[in-house]
């Protein structure tokens, strides 16, 4: 699941992370009460309006601005609130901005150059154990940095049995070129840091930059967290930072029925039980000419009710010009899964696309036998290999 | 032969009187699978299915002397069970749990390092050695007694690989479901190892995915001591960057990762690269010639 980065920061604040403060505001009139508030709390003269939106490269597409005045909060925050902003994770259609963040300017002036660094916690698959990863070339995109200059992207693995030592939290400050004060301010970071993401059962939290300020303080500037959907059981309070709006409706539908969701930009549809079969019925359409418009797993429950949620949402997507539903029978019996289709293509009328069904496995001919006496306009066929040719027959 | 389990395993059901755990211990043992009981704390000294219950898996052990345990435990307790077999000795672990949180494998991968189990899944179908033993969820029926061994990280799309081999009368020696989340127990590479080792397997299929470096590290090691002709096909050629498709490991990260990238890869290691899901079986049959 993924969150806000005001909901990120809080996370961080809670667990003793020093962050850039920043008050949320849904309107212009929320923006400026907002910044007078962090003025007297903080004694910033500047603000920066950040939208709030799950996705990245806000800066770029006008997300992130500098209000100089109040006046300038009033102006910046109408034109952000309410807009569809554009970035390259956004798609071209955009996110609607629905709340900002009014932020305290941490860029002022001061006695010391200040230092934007890259810090993140994540699992290193390869070994089971979590990662700290960081550099100092911050503030900038990571995947970058680490194409051009991988010998400035260091590595400290957490060792599960012990948890984060403090000579690995000074490994870090001592690499990130930090001494005096700042050092001690830098070793406390990492491990707040640490132990925000432990405590939350995170995925990923990375912090982009992280910022030296001018008179020698670290703080989050930014925070980008996932987390872990199968922990959410632990934390209820996280799983009421849940933003519906920020998710794609279809796949929220799905979710509510059971199905695994993901919208694509193809043109057949197709419904498959498990994952791995899922993916691999993208790629056979692909292979027969045609683009997977969606990836949708039905699980272990395929049946009439969910067979017509799934029906539904692959078919309000009007690319889709064909479905494909590939359904490999082990526990659940292929006729019984081929009555829910006749039951639902039945209740859904007028399906003016074709839809293409393979069943295999338990009961496979007694399916392909119920599609075929329907008398409906549903194409049946038993291996994977006449699937793939009907579909390269109908694209 | 085959690798894992055999007729003469001993095997336990932890989360043995739950609904899964009953109706798939029942097909286990319809199948002809050894299984010599099962745990569910606070059910002990009762019977199921014609079999003990025990408390805990150290009972279970010592009045069967069990040595493999396959879980059907909810997620949130799938953790605990895990390292409870490895405390009380058992030698393999199918877990077929799925949705155990991240964090909790963490901890289950390093409490393992320092013990002689060996973990198969979590979220996983499970292990069969057809004819002989089956410890999982699979449909037995479509298996077949022989000498291909196979190793995947998905559970139907298994299913129709195994189907595939079956129609076109290639039996398996040993099917290994290692499951398709991001920490698991045994690796691709590692199942290779066992199949690669044993005498009566004489070709191994790899079904991989999107996210990580299981395969490509598993093809490398064939390159170069690889002496049985291998098939792979990795799933999610059509999959976009940065989405997760169904499992939790089934994410494109970098580069690397992408099923392109690690077609490329088997394909240099001499691993007999198939595009579509649809001609594995097929492939496997001109390789063995």
């Amino acid at each position: 699941m993924n969150i806000h980065e005001y909901q990120a920061k809080a996370i961080l604040k809670q667990n003793g992370v020093q962050i850039q403060e920043g008050i949320l505001a849904h309107s212009p009139k929320e923006a400026v009460k907002a910044a007078r508030q962090l003025q007297e709390q903080t004694g910033t003269g500047w603000w920066v309006l950040k939208a709030q939106i799950h996705a990245g490269g806000r800066g770029k597409g006008g997300g992130v601005k500098l209000a100089k005045s109040i006046e300038d909060v009033e102006k910046l925050s109408s034109e952000m609130i309410g807009m569809q902003l554009v970035t390259h994770q956004t798609g071209k259609e955009g996110k609607k901005v629905r709340k900002i963040l009014v932020a305290q300017d941490v860029y002022y002036p001061g006695p010391v150059k200040k230092e934007e660094y890259y810090m993140s916690v994540l699992l290193n698959r390869k070994t089971g154990r979590d990662t700290i990863m960081y550099s100092p070339e911050g503030g900038m995109d990571i995947e970058e940095v680490a194409d051009k200059t991988p010998e400035l992207i260091f590595k400290e693995e957490i060792d599960p049995g012990v948890g984060l030592l403090p000579f690995q939290a000074r490994k870090i400050a001592f690499n990130l070129g930090l001494s005096g004060n700042v050092f001690k301010e830098m070793t406390r970071f990492v491990t707040s840091l640490y132990r925000a993401y432990r405590g939350v059962d995170a995925s990923l939290f990375e912090i982009n930059p992280v910022l030296k300020t001018t008179d020698e303080k670290i703080l989050a500037v930014d925070a980008k967290v996932k987390l872990d959907d199968n922990a959410l059981f632990r934390h209820a309070e996280l799983a009421e930072m849940r933003d519906v709006e920020e998710e794609d409706a279809a796949e929220v539908e799905a979710g509510k029925h059971n199905l695994n969701f993901v919208k694509l930009d193809g043109n057949v549809g197709c419904m498959v039980n498990g994952a791995g079969l899922a993916m691999a019925t993208m790629d056979i359409i692909k292979l027969s000419g045609g683009e997977p418009a969606n990836f949708l797993d039905v699980g272990g429950g395929a049946n009439a009710e969910t067979v017509e949620a799934g029906l539904k949402i692959i078919l309000n997507d009007p690319s889709v010009k064909a479905v494909l539903i590939n359904i490999f029978g082990g526990i659940v019996r292929c006729d019984r899964v081929a009555s829910g289709v006749v039951e639902a293509y039945k209740k859904l009328g007028n399906i003016d696309v074709p839809v293409i069904v393979r069943l295999q496995g338990t009961n496979a001919e007694q399916g392909k036998q119920v599609i075929d006496d329907s008398g409906l306009k549903v194409r049946s066929a038993i291996t994977l290999q006449e699937a793939a040719a009907i579909v390269k027959e109908v694209v | 032969m085959s690798v894992l389990i055999d007729q003469n395993s001993k095997i336990i059901v932890q989360g043995f009187t739950g609904k899964e755990g009953t109706f798939h211990a029942g097909q286990m043992i319809e199948y002809g699978t050894p299984v010599v009981g099962g745990v569910t704390p606070g059910k002990g000294g009762t019977i199921h299915l014609g079999l003990p219950v025990f408390n805990t898996v150290a009972d279970a052990v010592e009045a069967t002397e069990a040595d493999t345990s396959v879980i059907f435990v909810p997620p949130r307790f799938a953790a605990d069970a895990i390292m409870e077999a490895a405390d009380a000795g058992i030698q393999l672990i199918v877990a077929i749990s799925e949705g155990i949180p991240t964090s909790d494998m963490i901890k289950v991968k390093h409490y393992l390092a320092s013990r002689k189990s060996r973990l198969i899944g979590p979220n996983c179908p499970g292990v069969i050695s057809p004819g002989k033993a089956k410890a999982g969820i699979m449909p037995g029926f479509i298996h077949k007694e022989g000498s291909i061994g196979v190793v995947s990280r998905s559970g139907t799309l298994t299913y129709e690989a195994v189907d595939q081999l079956t129609k076109l009368g290639l039996g398996q020696s040993t099917c290994i479901g290692i499951g398709g989340d991001p920490v698991i127990g045994t690796s691709t590479l590692e199942a290779v190892q066992l199949l690669m080792a044993d005498n009566d397997t004489e070709g191994i299929v790899i079904i991989g995915e999107i996210g990580g470096d299981m395969e490509t590290e598993a093809a490398r090691w064939i390159k170069d001591h690889g002496s049985k002709p291998v098939v792979g096909f990795i799933a999610g050629q059509t999959a976009p960057k940065g989405r997760r498709m169904g499992h939790a490991g089934a994410i494109i990260g970098g580069k690397d990762d992408t099923a392109a990238a690690k077609m490329k890869v088997m394909h240099e290691c001499g691993i007999h690269v198939v595009e579509s899901p649809a001609e594995i079986g097929a492939t496997m049959k001109r390789a063995l010639k």
